[in-house]
């Protein structure tokens, strides 16, 4: 699989900023192609984040989350602590980043 | 005709093991996706299932950062930070979207203040809701759209 999850964080005065770029088209279902058909719907319905194993923060999303989505948070962390991001969209498939914070 | 039974057959079965897995799990991985609320059409209906309630108390510590016109519907920058305490998750909720329950951020640790991109069909209120300590509160702004990013 192409997409991938593209992760950025930064640690600074014990706060750590996470931020994520995913590769997905995010279909709502509600739109059209030219010929009229339904477009299905295609769409990241969660995002769990943990950093050194351990759950820190989940995302629940329906079709309204832009293409290619962003998403930013924070939590209280060190340098080198190990975050994982893992993805699960409406059609089952799995998507998943990682990176050691700067 | 038979195979179709079976096939349900099947699809309950997994969805029983799907519970008992679920039910052994810690309360915090418990929440799952509210395909109901996701799917609400209303901005009421929706709250109401997901938290249970369309009650929600006016708050001047949630702070939302978002454009007043957004060119392009199809991509709108947000960011919603709040100091609440004890705050559980925070929601987004587009009152004039097709389905007005953007996203939900449940903050396991994390702290209170998450930033995405979202789709708006239209100009519309914005409401973020942080839910503390069993309660609802909640504040919003108006953004307008000048290209709806939902249509085909």
């Amino acid at each position: 699989m192409a997409d991938k999850i593209r992760i950025r964080a930064r640690q600074d005065q014990g706060v750590v900023e996470v931020k994520a770029l995913m590769e997905h088209p995010m279909e709502t279902g509600q739109r059209k192609d030219k010929k009229g058909n339904k477009i299905p719907a295609h769409f990241i319905q969660t995002v769990t984040a943990k950093a050194n194993g351990k759950v820190v923060f989940e995302a629940y999303w329906g079709g309204a989350i832009s293409k290619n989505p962003y998403l930013a948070f924070e939590y209280n962390g060190k340098s080198g602590d190990q975050v994982e991001l893992v993805a699960v969209d409406n059609q089952g498939q799995t998507f998943n980043g990682s990176t050691k914070v700067r | 005709m038979n195979l179709s039974r079976r096939m349900f057959a099947k699809g309950m079965l997994a969805t029983t093991a799907m519970f008992a897995f679920a039910s052994s799990l810690p309360k915090a991985l418990l929440a799952a996706y509210n395909k109901e609320a996701f799917e609400s059409n209303k901005m009421a209906d929706a709250m109401k299932a997901y938290y249970g309630t369309a009650e929600t108390t006016e708050s001047d510590q949630i702070k939302i950062t978002a454009p007043n016109i957004a060119e392009n519907g199809a991509v709108v920058p947000i960011s919603i930070s709040s100091e609440i305490d004890g705050a559980e998750s925070i929601s987004i909720f587009v009152e004039n979207n097709p389905t007005p329950l953007i996203g939900s951020f449940i903050l396991l640790g994390a702290k209170q203040n998450i930033s995405t991109r979202i789709k708006m069909a239209k100009t519309s209120n914005l409401y973020a809701v942080v839910k503390a300590k069993g309660k609802l509160y909640a504040t919003h702004q108006e953004i307008k759209v000048t290209i709806g990013g939902c249509g085909g």
